[in-house]
């Protein structure tokens, strides 16, 4: 089952209590796969109620899909056990690297776009797939610096990973305006070259700004609202895709419960007026 | 040729030693290094928050300032190994009773071990409480009944009085200052609310446990907890730890 052309939020442990009482109409939960890990507890119990009562998006960030070394086998084999163990009905990593070494470094880390990382990022996204059993969803990266070795352009990358693996793609909009931003390129060119049509998955997250000479500088640090011109993206996204599940990400400085479901509800919103639109075409 | 390797490692290097990457830049090549420093920053932050998240109460004594800087110099010598973050940190306490700048403060190291001990806990396997009419009927064969402990049941023999310590720093705590003085013995385990307690127990109780997480028999047990602490009195433990849903079947028995 994929997951319903709805709004999801992030599961966070301190809303658990909230979720529990009010019964939220969400399209889906979304968790971090490496939170999952340990062996037992309250983590898992919480997680076994939620899977019992909505669908699951299982969003991994340590796998380190775009790194120089092999795949880490402990944990694709921990990743496998917890798909086996809650049959999510999304699997999703991200296009960049976090371990190197033997050592973790607990940030998605960028990697220019080159035949070789092509090559190398395909690789381990069939292994993945090989492995767990199931299609992946690979992430696009909010970047604030380029590589002299780049010689493919991001979408292209990321089309030639769908063909080459039959991998699909979580879209996460903010990161297309911040990378957009912060390297001054245009966000709907870049979308106008995606390969929207392997999209799964739409993230909508908020971003931290930092001024330096050349204008601003934005992280992606998931520790505030969606912001204005991101949800402006994000309907140009949906009038060329038609609804997509869309999760609201709020990781840092995670708010009150009804915080977080007002962002569901305005993803919602817009999800409702395109599925409209979508019909008024139709007929 | 393999170009890549070669860049990752002068990019993970540099998260390090600040040294530029080759070929990094941006639309402004000057900014690149002003650029690179996020990566840099979030790689030093988000890891020293993740050991903040395991030893709050270390956080809390030292102070965030502190502790941030501190974790730095841990995190040079101690990266982690495993994307599994919740496991990160286990050498923390003995780098505390070793860090030159606490060497006035020799509780921290104990108090780091009370908090690693609740981290264990917390994640610890889960295992069905014994149901009470076998219990019923292991009490009243004391000489061939073994009991089983839940995975997470710990006991730590604490130079310092470090359970005291954790305690007053809990949210609500009634601000009397802990006794400084003296050793603890800790008994951590997860009840079946999932919440992680800290108590301290005297050496009869942790003698008691250790027997029975040794497989003992109930007797035998009993009998090592009195000889570790005259008339020690083993029932009000085992009503706790019952409570609790500490108490589970005895693994098999060879």
């Amino acid at each position: 089952m994929p997951l319903t052309y709805a709004a999801g939020v992030g599961f966070k442990p301190e809303h658990f209590e909230a979720i529990r009482t009010t019964a939220p109409a969400l399209g889906f939960f979304e968790v971090h796969a490496e939170n999952y890990m340990g062996a037992g507890g309250l983590p898992h119990a919480q997680l076994a109620q939620l899977r019992a009562d909505y669908a699951l998006s299982l969003h991994g960030v340590g796998l380190s899909i775009g790194g120089a070394d092999a795949l880490n086998a402990d944990h694709l084999a921990r990743l496998k056990i917890l798909c086996d163990r809650y049959q999510p009905d999304s699997f999703s990593e991200h296009l960049a690297w976090s371990s190197h070494g033997g050592d973790y470094l607990n940030d998605l880390l960028p990697l220019p776009y080159t035949e070789e990382t092509l090559t190398q990022v395909c690789r381990h996204v069939e292994q993945v797939q090989e492995q767990l059993g199931r299609q992946m969803l690979l992430e696009n990266p909010s970047t604030y610096v380029l590589f002299e070795q780049s010689t493919i352009p991001e979408t292209e990358f990321l089309t030639e990973v769908v063909r080459r693996t039959g991998c699909g793609l979580l879209l996460d909009v903010n990161n297309v305006f911040v990378t957009a931003t912060n390297h001054q390129t245009d966000p709907l060119a870049y979308l106008a070259t995606f390969p929207l049509e392997a999209v799964g998955e739409l993230h909508l997250g908020g971003h931290s700004e930092e001024d330096i000479p050349s204008g601003p500088l934005l992280i992606d640090a998931h520790g505030s609202p969606v912001a204005d011109p991101v949800w402006a993206l994000y309907c140009a996204v949906l009038d060329l895709t038609g609804p997509l599940p869309t999760l609201i990400e709020w990781d840092n400085d995670v708010p009150d419960w009804p915080v977080l479901m007002a962002e569901a509800a305005r993803a919602q919103t817009v999800l409702d007026r395109i599925k409209e639109v979508s019909l008024e075409r139709v007929s | 040729m393999s170009a890549y390797p070669d860049l990752v490692s002068a990019f993970a290097t540099g998260l390090v030693d600040g040294d530029l990457p080759p070929g990094l830049t941006a639309r402004i090549p000057q900014e690149a290094a002003r650029r690179f420093a996020v990566y840099r920053n979030n790689v030093a932050i988000s890891l020293t928050d993740a050991l903040a998240k395991r030893f709050p109460v270390i956080e809390r004594l030292v102070g965030h300032e502190f502790f941030a800087a501190m974790g730095r110099v841990y995190l040079d010598a101690n990266r982690p190994k495993s994307p599994v973050l919740l496991e990160w940190g286990d050498t923390f306490p003995e780098f505390l009773a070793d860090f030159p700048p606490l060497a006035d403060y020799p509780y921290m190291a104990d108090v780091a071990r009370v908090e690693l001990a609740r981290g264990h806990a917390f994640h610890a396997a889960d295992a069905s409480p014994i149901a009470p009419d076998i219990l019923m009927s292991a009490a009243s064969d004391p000489e061939n009944a073994r009991l089983g402990l839940h995975p997470s049941v710990q006991i730590l023999h604490l130079s310092y009085p470090a359970v005291s310590i954790w305690a007053a720093n809990q949210t609500g705590a009634n601000g009397k200052s802990a006794t400084l003085t003296g050793p603890e013995i800790a008994l951590i385990l997860r009840d079946t609310g999932y919440q992680v307690p800290v108590v301290a127990i005297r050496a009869g109780d942790a003698a008691l446990i250790d027997a029975l997480q040794n497989g003992r028999t109930l007797l035998l047990a009993a009998e090592l907890a009195a000889f570790a602490q005259a008339k020690h009195d083993p029932q009000p433990l085992l009503v706790r730890l019952m409570q609790a849903g500490a108490i589970t079947l005895p693994k098999e028995t060879p």
